[in-house]
């Protein structure tokens, strides 16, 4: 795919999603004019690009959307539910559209263009409903006959210089800048064909200061410099000025707004204009005779001198397109352009694209930096020559910098994933006609770009669930005394070295006799067992779990929790759920910051290393005797279970003398390791172990030492789950000899 | 009663010495039915200068008198020039014929 056709791909999708965005706050607030604006001019992008770049079928089919969000913004149509609905699909179908172009396709696929024909009616149907009947044929395309240009003299500036007008502030002289110099740095740019210097707002003697700027620039300018390099010119003063500049071949009424909106009387500025060169007399005074005509008619009382004056007639634009002077979509679309462009220039300036790839390459060396780092603090403390210990200490830390700032690349907001559920919330709770509303907090939370891609998928199913299974419908929740509108929260935060997301509703809650009964019906457990509550709750993520008694097409597959289970847990992470039954559930996704590099604590048993995350630990204690049949010591008052690492690897050898415990906790849980000795921190990059030991419980990877040996990472989120588990087995058999059913 | 005063000014029109300057000016307005400025000695000029070349003709103007700059530095001409003031100041711009080409 070529280069152009990429970028258009990629910035479709922006315009797409600002303008679903657009599209669902639409039905919140139908009236609000700058949103449809908004949505219009992101469709009419995606349509001129598609142009530019050839692609004809989504050009044709956005061309559609357009006429419509344009009657839409002109007040020929209101806002409905089903124009909503509708809209929001086109804005689908042309996400499918792009596809299809990103696929390198010639035409869209037969589906895809039946569904597009398919939408294209309907679209018909919303138009030819407002349009005036004897004039089109119903099924035809009414669009092409819309808001046709009569007269379309005087509707271009015949001109191909800028037009730029520039007030200077007050303070601009006092601030050391002499406007004269910008004006003549500009002049360097370009050539300068007319400018009119404007005097006008200079105060009466006595309060003239003459320290202050009060002069305007009326400049009439040929260029190639692109308007951001005219700005740029202005930098120095943007704060302190008024700046407008207005491109070549700009509308007339562009020019009139202009007009207007400066603060000068308009007659003046009008021959201001002429003088430098930006307007014609004849094409100023079309502009101004029409504008005198309407405020005449509109208020037959005011003189003709007020006639003139711009707060009496702030509509001229639109009595211009009235009359069919200039067509609306024209002056909206080339103000609305160039809006968008400075806005984008703005953007683009603080942002850059970089490849994903490029990212991950470069952490990847990271990693490896990281490494070698780490070899070589070693073999200077082993050297033991202080000037080269300094050195690389100093080595180190940078290398620590970069690590975070490389890492930091690659951190994203959570608020873009999390918006993407307004959609959903909104269609899935038409469909069951439920009224629920989606609450955000915690979007600014950051974390990798990678774990960002793949949570989409889990947090999906656990929305689903709580629109579909959670909230009750309208009638039960009357009943109970709730108020009617259902709410489901999705909200992140960051948590010690974790991020935690929550997605929590106010519905009914789990109902864990229901979950009882299921599970023994599927064989999951068997009659009679003592299950905790927080183990029944748990057991709507084993697989083939489902409660629902009616299979929607929304959730109640029966794939769905376990499913979820797995994706998070892929992601070195968990899933939690609490719930109170008649208030509402709140499942927990505890998920690691990154990926790709931890700070570790260093320990070995025998003669090999192993690595804790340190983010993990919460202090390490000496263990004086214990039995060794004993798995939990009294620490401060507090029962802490704890596991020998020897014995859950089978590690022989003598027991040494002294051993340690390192206390660590995970979501709230908190348990001893066992080791031989401490070694201390240490940077590393988690390198994935093969798959042959996938199926390894209690360690999450391997990592390269300084020395060149392989440690094994431990995964303290299965050890500490291990350490609880054997802690509940031994109360359960202390009272009925049940087995803990396999949480695995 | 047509007394008319001149003022050559000596120092540079920049925003340094414009409130000395108009002050100056203004004063000599006050005074007198015509007032000659003589710029030729005047070897800068910025806006601020500019703007109160304005005032002062501005003024003149206003009260009925005459405000009338007789001479020009190339500074003051060229800055008139290219904030294409030259009509609105009204006076005659002498261009020396070494300079006209």
């Amino acid at each position: 795919m070529d280069e152009l056709t990429s970028v258009f791909v990629q910035e479709s999708r922006e315009q797409l999603a600002e303008m679903e965005a657009g599209l669902l706050r639409l039905e919140q607030d139908p009236h609000d004019a700058d949103n449809i604006n908004a949505i219009f001019r992101a469709a009419h992008t995606i349509k001129g690009a598609s142009g530019v770049i050839e692609c004809g079928f989504i050009e044709s089919f956005t061309h559609k959307v357009e006429n419509i969000l344009d009657k839409l913004r002109n007040g020929e149509i209101s806002v409905s539910g089903p124009l909503a609905t509708l809209l929001l699909e086109c804005c689908d179908h042309m996400g499918r559209l792009i596809d299809v172009l990103e696929a390198q396709q010639a035409q869209p696929p037969e589906d895809v263009s039946n569904q597009g024909e398919a939408l294209q009616v309907r679209l018909t149907d919303f138009l030819s409903a407002t349009e005036a009947p004897p004039a089109e044929e119903p099924g035809a395309m009414p669009i092409e006959h819309e808001s046709p240009v009569e007269i379309s003299g005087g509707g271009v500036v015949i001109t191909d210089g800028w037009h730029i007008s520039v007030r200077f502030g007050p303070n601009v002289l006092r601030g050391g800048m002499d406007p004269l110099s910008f004006l003549r740095y500009l002049a360097s740019l370009g050539e300068i064909l007319g400018m009119e210097t404007i005097p006008d707002s200079m105060p009466e003697a006595e309060e003239m200061d003459p320290e202050s700027c009060y002069l305007g620039f009326e400049i009439h300018f040929q260029t190639r410099a692109s308007k951001a390099d005219i700005e740029r010119v202005f930098d120095f003063v943007q704060d302190e000025c008024e700046l407008r500049i207005l491109p070549p071949n700009s509308k007339i009424s562009e020019y009139l707004k202009h007009i207007e909106e400066l603060p000068e009387d308009n007659m003046r500025l009008g021959e201001m204009l002429v003088r430098c060169g930006a307007l014609t007399q004849a094409e100023l005074d079309e502009a101004l005779r029409q504008q005198a005509a309407l405020t005449n008619n509109e208020d037959a009382g005011i003189t003709e001198g007020d006639a003139t004056e711009g707060h009496q007639a702030p509509q001229l634009g639109e009595i211009l397109v009235e009359q069919k002077v200039v067509q609306k979509t024209l002056v909206d679309a080339a103000v609305g352009k160039q809006a968008q462009v400075t806005e984008k220039k703005a953007k683009e300036s603080r942002m850059i694209r970089v490849q994903a790839d490029k990212l991950d390459q470069l952490i990847d060396l990271v990693g490896e930096l990281v490494i070698a780092g780490a070899s070589t603090n070693l073999l200077a403390n082993r050297s033991g020559q202080t000037e080269l210990v300094e050195a690389t200490s100093i080595l180190s830390r940078l290398v620590e910098d970069i690590r975070d700032s490389a890492l930091q690349l690659r951190m994203v907001q959570i608020g873009e994933t999390f918006n993407r559920f307004h959609r959903v919330v909104r269609d899935v709770s038409k469909e069951l006609e439920k009224n629920i509303e989606l609450q955000i907090s915690g979007g600014e939370t950051e974390l990798d770009k990678s774990v960002v891609e793949k949570i989409g998928d889990p947090l999906m199913h656990l929305v689903r669930n709580a629109l579909d299974h959670g909230i009750e419908p309208a009638a039960v929740r009357m009943a109970t005394g709730k108020p009617v509108q259902g709410h489901v929260a999705l909200n992140a935060y960051h948590d010690s070295g974790s991020i935690v997301i929550e997605v929590s509703d106010d519905g009914g809650g789990l109902k864990k006799e229901r979950i009882l009964a299921k599970a023994i019906e599927k064989g999951l457990i068997q009659q009679g067992y003592n299950l905790s509550d927080q183990e029944i709750v748990n057991l709507i993520f084993e697989p083939g779990f489902s409660t629902m008694e009616k299979v929607s097409n929304l959730s109640g597959r029966g794939v769905g929790m376990d499913v979820v289970r797995r994706n998070i847990q892929s992601l070195r992470g968990t899933v939690d759920v609490t719930t109170q039954e008649g208030i509402g559930s709140t499942f927990t996704i505890r998920l690691p910051l990154t990926l790709a590099i931890i700070d570790g604590f260093l320990v070995s048993v025998e003669q090999a290393s192993y690595v804790i995350p340190l983010d993990t630990v919460v202090e390490c204690i000496e263990l004086n005797d214990q039995p060794d049949n004993k798995h939990y010591l009294n620490l401060r008052g507090e029962v802490l279970p704890f596991l020998r690492l020897r014995e859950i690897f089978g590690i022989e050898g003598e027991i040494p003398f002294r051993e340690n415990v390192v206390v660590v906790q995970f979501a709230g849980q908190k348990a001893g390791i066992v080791v031989d000795q401490l070694m201390g921190e240490f940077q590393t990059v988690i390198k994935p172990l093969g798959n042959i030991f996938k199926h390894l419980r209690g360690i999450g990877g391997s990592t390269i030492l300084g020395s060149g040996e392989v440690a094994l990472i431990l995964d303290v989120q299965a050890l500490v789950q291990h350490c609880a588990n054997q802690e509940e087995n031994r109360k359960r058999n202390a009272g009925h000899a049940t087995r803990l059913l396999e949480s695995r | 009663m047509s007394n008319s005063q001149r003022i050559s000014l000596q120092e540079d029109l920049t925003i340094y010495h414009v409130l000395d300057q108009k002050q100056r000016l203004l004063d000599t307005l006050a005074q007198a039915d015509e007032v000659e400025l003589d710029l030729s000695q005047v070897a800068e000029m910025d806006t601020a200068g500019l703007q109160l070349l304005i005032l002062l003709k501005r003024e003149a103007q206003k009260a009925g008198k005459k405000a009338v700059i007789i001479a020009h530095s190339q500074a003051v001409r060229s800055v008139i020039d290219f904030c294409n003031l030259a009509a609105y100041l009204g006076d005659p711009l002498v261009i020396p014929a070494q300079e006209s080409n």
